[in-house]
């Protein structure tokens, strides 16, 4: 019994690190400034977290081998040795505390630097179980909005107010333009405000590594650079009722010409 | 004197010694079978959720006809399946992880291992259960109202669970929800006063509080926890009551449409439930694993036939990680939409619990260092639970850091990770205690072929489960998703669900030899002795509790055993020096 609980304890570790280092489960494709960054310090994590893991494996499949109970023989009495429990814990605070302090570094980039003033500007509001994405258009601002004016049953580009309640006498709101897939021109940063018109969401999009909550009553910021042309899944990552695994979206990413002549095309 | 000696005589009626009972033993198992009644409903909504994710467009009409109103055609519908994960989720956190370890086995054995005649308030004692049989009772019976259970998960997040019309099961269904977890709420908390007081004012002489078996510094921490913990979640129930039921709107922010309607009030915040849910929420975590921590140090020491390998370091540890537990519930939150500094707070935090944690590890090690262990099935459990518990918490190193959650928050990757640390672990941990404690209980063994059976099935059953979940998270996959269908990028992921769900029916079939094992046993287990696995503390004295008579004199620590000299390789607690 104890023979075969230690192999079954070493092959548990070895299964599961090659299972992870196997290339066929890795990350999405990577598609913002900022993803390389997040993905080695998950590559980092999970070097630490796999040694860890295949230390105390082999350690504990080593005492199950070696330490089984003989006719007779009696166990060595320890109850503790300080010196090793404080040197093993002082080693893990500091390996903890260094992957603390390393895996901020994206989060501090991304979260407390705000977009620079002049980056474009798009809106992302979520409702059961669609996506709109707003444009302010050439004057560069919203239209103010109002719950009391949202019509989803017209949805067309031009509508007012339409999905996202434009309130119809606001000229700022004019030439906005109300989309259901994201229009991104490559390697230009952009600031995406997500509002909720219902309960919460959560704007997901595995190839950008960003996901942010869409909570209604509040105006969340987020900012993020596409660097490859292409077309990609937006998911909601929050529960948010009966279809939350319909609610899908698209990112597409294009070259400055082309999104410029997509605008152009969708504005009034 | 005659209160006292009231509380302790012999009930003369069935009803009182068996339902209205006030003896912690007969509480003690009350609250287990209650845990394994529960346990079996909770698996059974897993094998559910399973089928429709491994096979999403396969007719089941036999299962429509026991559940018409969750099925189409034969095809189960999204809105059933997020039902089966909010009552799942409750079920085993609530009624399973939170029963089980604190309030079963704390009841049954808290009182005998500390000498104690019984538990302080035996009369709030039995209300603390009958409280939680009747939150069970409610629980379940969201599932018969019109629209079903709730759909929003047993985190239960407004607006989605505030608003009655935002889906179905989110009206009579949420309700009763909440009115079972706020009972559920109220019996832990008096059920925690009864633990506290109990273990500071009932030892028996000479139990000092640094002889206590770890088992009770893990019942008494937990208490704490509890205390402290409870009524802030039963606060938010009652304000979110408050909220759907009369006109109040704590949660909600103005300008809300739901369903084409437009909510009347405002001013409140979505952000403010996840406060309070959380700072209730992830002490939760820890008051499950903390009883079970106790309880694998305890069989360890008696399997490896050694003292606890540093016990003062696992007694620190354990205060320490109930403590910590209480400042680190903003990591659930890191892309709520909450002041992203506070996250960096949070995050470091997160880690650095993982220290006393990790020094919990090295001393479970280092008491099979050197050790003579015997491999009986209890222990099995509990060399089982040192795997899994470090293969689900390295990840929590991942997690914990907020620009890696940015990627796996609500992804499978969290679904594995707490499956493993919390649910896996803490029921190889009850486990480890059933087959440990069952000749106390029941004046039998059970057998142990079919323990070992069922030790083997589980243990590569609960890998083959949740290694593939932290292999779903990392390709991206979001968790509550009904199905795959819908995303080009989980496509491919689906056979990976086929083999979750084969590997979760064999090991919940596994669990059958359990079960079987268990009643078997009852009345056809081999007969135990006083102390079949020559073990130290009170519980194996052989003398009854809860009788008249002179209580225990303690003497010694509690794990004595291959001390140098003595005659036998242990010595018990009692044993005069």
């Amino acid at each position: 019994m104890s023979r075969l609980l230690a192999i079954a304890i070493w092959l548990t570790a070895i299964i599961t690190v090659g299972l992870f280092a196997w290339p066929k489960w890795r990350l999405p494709e990577s598609i913002s400034a900022h993803s390389a960054a997040i993905d080695h310090q998950f590559k980092i994590t999970l070097i630490v977290i796999g040694a860890g893991f295949a230390l105390t494996h082999a350690a504990l499949g080593y005492a199950v081998w070696r330490y089984r109970a003989k006719n007779g023989e009696r166990a060595s009495h320890s109850s503790g040795n300080a010196r090793v429990e404080i040197i093993l814990a002082a080693i893990t605070a500091v390996v903890f505390i260094a992957l603390a302090g390393t895996g901020q570094k994206v989060w501090t980039q991304l979260q407390l630097n705000q977009a620079a003033p002049d980056t474009m500007q798009v809106e992302a509001v979520a409702q059961q179980f669609v996506w709109n994405f707003r444009y302010p258009g050439a004057d560069g601002k919203f239209g103010r909005v109002d719950p009391r004016f949202y019509n989803d049953a017209d949805n067309s580009i031009g509508a007012r107010p339409g999905p996202l309640g434009i309130d119809p006498a606001d000229p700022a709101g004019k030439d906005d333009v109300v989309t259901t897939t994201l229009v991104a021109p490559v390697n230009r940063p952009i600031s995406l405000t997500l509002r909720s018109k219902d309960v919460i969401h959560d704007f997901y999009v595995p190839a950008l590594r960003l996901k942010q909550d869409a909570v209604p009553g509040m105006k969340i910021n987020i900012h993020f650079t596409a660097t490859r042309e292409g077309r990609y899944e937006i998911a909601c990552a929050e529960l948010c009722g009966q279809f939350h695994h319909q609610m899908r979206a698209y990112l597409d990413v294009k070259s400055p010409r082309d999104y410029e002549e997509w605008l152009k095309k969708n504005s009034k | 004197m005659s209160q006292a000696q009231s509380q302790t005589a012999k009930p003369s009626t069935f009803i009182s010694r068996y339902v209205f009972s006030r003896d912690h033993k007969i509480i003690g198992l009350q609250y287990f079978f209650l845990a394994l009644t529960a346990a079996l409903v909770g698996s059974a909504m897993s094998l559910l959720m399973r089928l429709r994710l491994a096979w999403p467009q396969s007719r089941w009409p036999l299962l429509e006809m026991i559940f018409p109103g969750g099925f189409g055609d034969g095809l189960m519908k999204p809105e059933f399946y997020l039902a089966m994960v909010t009552m799942h989720g409750t079920i085993m956190i609530f009624m399973v992880l939170s029963v089980a370890p604190q309030s079963a086995f704390g009841n049954y054995f808290l009182p005998i291992q500390l000498g104690a005649r019984e538990m302080v308030f035996p009369r709030l004692n039995m209300v603390s259960f009958w409280l939680t049989l009747a939150s069970f009772v409610v629980l379940m019976s969201a599932l018969f109202v019109a629209g079903g259970a709730p759909i929003g998960g047993w985190t239960f997040y407004p607006p989605l669970s505030a608003v009655a019309s935002a889906g179905p099961g989110q009206a009579a269904g949420a309700d009763l929800w909440l009115v079972s977890i706020s009972i559920f709420c109220l019996a832990s908390f008096l059920g925690s006063i009864n633990f506290i007081v109990t273990t500071l004012t009932r030892r028996t002489k000479g139990m000092s509080l640094m002889r206590m078996p770890l088992t009770c510094w893990g019942w008494f921490t937990t208490a704490c926890i509890s205390l402290l913990a409870f009524p802030v979640l039963f606060v938010a129930c009652l304000l979110l009551f408050l909220d759907r039921n009369y006109g109040m709107s704590f949660f909600e922010p103005a300008g809300l449409v739901v369903s084409d309607r437009l909510i009347e009030g405002g001013g409140g915040s979505p952000l403010l439930w996840q406060h309070l849910f959380w700072f209730f929420g992830h002490p939760e975590v820890y008051l499950v694993i903390i009883p079970v921590m106790g309880v694998i140090s305890h069989v360890m020491a008696t399997f490896a036939r050694k003292p606890v390998f540093g016990y003062r370091a696992m007694v620190a540890a354990i205060v320490a990680i109930g403590g910590l537990g209480f400042l680190i519930w903003g990591h659930h939150m890191f892309i709520s939409g909450m002041n992203p500094r506070i996250s960096i707070a949070f995050s470091v935090l997160t880690l650095v619990i993982g220290v006393p944690s990790a020094v919990k590890t090295f001393n479970w090690l280092g008491t099979l260092w050197g050790a003579r262990i015997r491999f009986a099935t209890p222990m099995l459990f509990a060399i089982g639970f040192v795997s899994v518990f470090v293969s689900g918490g390295v990840t929590g190193l991942v997690l914990g850091q907020t620009s890696l959650d940015i990627v796996f928050h609500d992804t499978y990757f969290v679904t594995g990770h707490f499956h493993l640390i919390m649910g896996v672990a803490a029921l190889f941990g009850v486990f480890a205690a059933t087959y440990y404690w069952f000749p106390k209980m029941f004046g039998r063994k059970m057998n142990e072929a079919m323990g070992k059976a069922h030790f083997w099935l589980t243990f590569i059953g609960v890998y083959a489960i949740f290694v593939p979940f932290h292999l779903l998270g990392v390709a991206g996959h979001p968790r509550r998703y009904a199905d795959t269908l819908w995303f080009e990028f989980l496509k491919p992921l689906q056979p990976l669900h086929i083999l979750i769900t084969i590997a979760a029916l064999v090991t919940a079939a596994a669990q059958l030899i359990f079960l079987f094992n268990f009643f078997l046993s009852l009345s056809k287990g081999a007969r135990a002795g006083d102390n079949p696995w020559d073990a130290t503390t009170l519980e194996w004295t052989g003398a009854a509790s809860n009788v008249e008579g002179d209580p225990p004199v303690v003497y010694r620590g509690p794990y004595e055993y291959s001390t140098p000299g003595a005659t036998k390789d242990f010595s018990m607690q009692n044993e005069p020096m």
